[in-house]
């Protein structure tokens, strides 16, 4: 009798065929989270402002968003590996019965250094500040590029 | 910037329900300030990448919606070894009171700032009204 009722319940719900769904469940969910995360190569970070890093064997180009930074104020300084970005932004100056309904930009100063893998060729370095974005190109040290090696036979 | 960091990340623009994009971009909804003055609302906009050419400024009814169009500025025969941001376009729209005068909306950019001046109707300006010292 109970063995029977056994018998019928196990027809119905078999646990490894639900297993087997569940499994088949977390690789689905693995691969769509997979997919996602190709998508979405950005890290975030909690530095300000971020940046982009592009690099070849010649050198690199940085570049950053800082929309609204008068290009005057921008101050950028090269040491060895690293490049150290400086800049502020002002707030719109409002009148005492003026007020903000909203409030989401950024303003103040701002200082961040980015160290590369290679030593910066200092006096070659370019910016250009245009619609907001900082470019820096940083082309590589002479001295640390690779050189290849000719091996000559005898 | 240690406690505004959160507000400074870039953040992807809610979809319309419904809605698809036809352009294979990423779109972010650009940080606002919205400052209440004595004749006029003034709206900025941080939409980094955009100029006067790029943007697009409509307003159907009461809604008034902004769209920045990026062209990606990557460098060729590079590769990204740091990725803090993404890149893409920019949309976000906003509600608009009756009190805004429609035909006087001004708009520009600079330094990939947008301003948007939406300028009060004549009767809805704020009067001052001069109190008197009773003699």
């Amino acid at each position: 009798m109970l063995w029977s009722e056994f018998e019928k319940f196990g027809r119905i719900f078999d646990p490894w065929r639900e297993f087997k769904r569940m499994e088949d469940e977390m690789r689905r969910l693995r691969d769509s989270l997979g997919r996602t995360f190709l998508e979405y190569p950005f890290t975030s970070t909690s530095e300000f402002p971020a940046v982009n890093v592009w690099t070849n064997e010649d050198g690199a180009v940085l570049t950053t968003e800082i929309p609204g930074v008068d290009p005057q104020s921008i101050d950028i300084s090269i040491m060895g590996k690293s490049v150290a970005l400086r800049g502020s932004r002002q707030p719109e100056e409002i009148k005492e019965e003026e007020s903000y309904h909203r409030r989401e930009r950024w303003e103040g100063k701002f200082s961040r250094t980015i160290d590369l893998p290679f030593d910066i060729e200092n006096n070659k370095v370019e910016a250009q500040f245009s619609k907001g974005i900082l470019h820096i190109t940083l082309p590589r040290a002479e001295a640390d590029k690779p050189r290849k090696i000719v091996v000559k036979s005898e | 910037m240690g406690n505004t960091t959160k507000e400074v990340q870039k953040k992807e623009a809610e979809s319309t329900k419904g809605v698809e994009h036809t352009r294979a971009q990423r779109i972010y909804a650009p940080n606002v300030d919205i400052i209440e003055r004595s004749d006029d609302i003034l709206v900025i906009a941080d939409m980094p990448g955009v100029d006067e050419k790029s943007v697009d400024i409509t307003l159907e009814q009461n809604i008034l919606s902004i769209y920045g169009k990026v062209e990606p500025d990557i460098p060729k025969n590079h590769q990204l070894i740091v990725a803090e941001y993404g890149i893409g376009d920019y949309q976000r729209t906003f509600t608009i009171a009756d009190e805004v005068d429609r035909d006087k909306i001004q708009a520009s950019v600079k330094n990939g700032v947008l301003k948007i001046i939406l300028p009060k109707a004549e009767r809805v300006k704020t009067r001052k009204i001069a109190v008197q010292a009773e003699a």
